[in-house]
């Protein structure tokens, strides 16, 4: 059974096709990389995919739920598309951490203004409060930070911050978890930190991770999905698409990336 | 004489505190209503509220003063700002609150658009609402972001309350100049620099403080 289905999505901004008919699969622990050039639609596919864009066509299922179809898009309110939302998880690029608070109050900060919607939690609001800020110490000592929870972003290394922001998505238990780029922003020595701890991820959980590390998603991908100009060219197991590319615009892609 | 000066002196300036005051009460929350109609996607209200930032940034204070005050008096016949020195007082605070308004809108706006997209994002996708967002995430952000441009607006604020006098509201400079018809005193005038500066500088302190304890994390 797969957790995610993604069937023909499309999304044009203006007059520009983004993505063409985009459909993909991803059992349950199944890891995902979206590899392609800049302004291929990786990132866009993986937007649409957090809401934070709207396709155009096509629909999106998590655990046999359609959460969206572009058919009646339109009568999605707000609330709707924010429970949506938490079924999946996005590391951006930049890390977005919030600066005013400090590593520890970053992974924390939306399950604590989830866990106020909780029937209980006038009555055990302590005992709440308490078992998120464990879990949030959890997560940041399974990252490695556990030294680092007090500090604020500005004073933690790009790669601190990343793995901060990787908690941070985590926290929620989302579904499916999602990479943007997360080592882009990095420099050369700070990106195999993060890497080691989504690799680390990548047992348990259910992930899509857009990336520029061929090795990387190598390794780490159950499937490998090569796009270009919006439409996916090639995908199918690592070692496939990697070592035997079937097309002539893969090849040409992980040539450039070789040299 | 040098306590009747100072007396004097003292009751003008407490005028000067009071158009300040009521000028900020009036202004810092207008302002942001105002930033709120200047960055909307409705583009009738756009542009209508940059065609007055414009206006009233583009004319001189005084200029708004004397227009606001006699206008209505000169198309209306009568003078419904209400006669005498508490008239003239309110159609001042009504000047400064406009004037002041259009000015911190572009700060609030200036500070509104700095919170990089990205903060917005990353509350979306943790789940947070439009307010939770707002209040938790870009709301500090933006004070700080905006605490130095407002604290140079507030200071010029607190000299320009000095405009005034050219419609006879008796702030300070009016109770000090009065001593030179007066008693040919000229040093009273002077002295009321002391009083801008005084106050001046423990606004400033208090700018300072506000930066310092915001200066626990970085934008």
């Amino acid at each position: 059974m797969s957790v995610l289905e993604v069937k023909h999505i499309g999304k044009s901004f203006d007059n520009t096709e983004v993505l063409k008919d985009i459909n993909f699969s991803l059992g349950k622990g199944e890891t995902l990389a979206i590899i392609g050039s800049s302004g291929s639609g990786k990132t866009t596919l993986l937007r649409c995919l957090n809401f934070l864009e709207t396709p155009d066509q096509g629909q999106i299922i998590v655990n046999n739920e359609v959460l969206f179809d572009a058919q009646n898009a339109a009568a999605t309110t707000e609330r709707e598309v924010r429970e949506k939302r938490l079924h999946f998880g996005l590391v951006f690029q930049s890390f977005n951490l919030f600066p005013q608070y400090t590593a520890l109050e970053n992974v924390k900060l939306a399950c604590e203004l989830l866990a106020k919607n909780r029937p209980d939690y006038k009555e055990r609001r302590r005992e709440i409060l308490s078992e998120i800020r464990d879990e949030a110490a959890s997560l940041l000592s399974q990252v490695g930070l556990s030294e680092k929870m007090d500090l604020y972003p500005h004073q933690l290394s790009g790669g601190q911050q990343q793995r901060v922001a990787i908690a941070r998505a985590l926290a929620l238990s989302p579904d499916i978890l999602c990479f943007d780029e997360p080592t882009s922003a990095l420099d050369p020595e700070l990106t195999g930190e993060v890497l080691r701890v989504i690799r680390g991820l990548a047992e348990k959980n259910t992930m899509v991770i857009v990336t520029h590390e061929m090795q990387f998603a190598r390794e780490v991908a159950d499937t490998v999905v090569f796009m270009d100009s919006g439409v996916v060219v090639e995908a199918g197991d690592p070692e496939e698409v990697f070592g035997n590319p079937k097309q002539e615009r893969t090849k040409q892609f992980l040539e450039r990336y070789s040299n | 004489m040098f306590l009747t000066v100072i007396e004097s002196l003292n009751e003008g300036f407490l005028k000067t505190l009071e158009l300040f005051a009521l000028t900020l009460l009036g202004a810092l929350p207008l302002g942001l209503l105002l930033s709120f109609c200047t960055m909307s996607k409705f583009r009738p209200v756009k542009y209508l509220m940059k065609f007055i930032v414009w206006v009233v940034r583009g004319t001189p204070l005084m200029l708004q003063l004397i227009v606001i005050y006699y206008c209505p008096g000169m198309l209306l016949g009568n003078n419904w700002w209400g006669g005498g020195t508490a008239g003239r007082f309110i159609a001042t605070v009504v000047a400064f609150v406009i004037n002041y308004s259009c000015y911190f809108s572009e700060i609030y706006r200036g500070g509104i658009e700095g919170v990089p997209r990205g903060q917005y994002e990353a509350g979306q996708v943790l789940g947070m609402t439009k307010t939770q967002i707002f209040f938790r995430v870009t709301l500090l952000q933006l004070i700080k972001r905006i605490v130095p441009p407002m604290g140079n607006e507030i200071i010029t604020l607190v000299k320009d309350t000095s405009l005034a006098r050219v419609i006879s509201v008796y702030e300070i400079i009016w109770s000090g100049q009065a001593f030179i018809k007066s008693s040919g005193l000229v040093w009273p005038l002077f002295f009321t620099g002391v009083y801008y500066l005084v106050f001046n500088g423990l606004l400033t302190l208090v700018f300072g403080g506000v930066e310092k304890k915001l200066s626990f994390f970085r934008v």
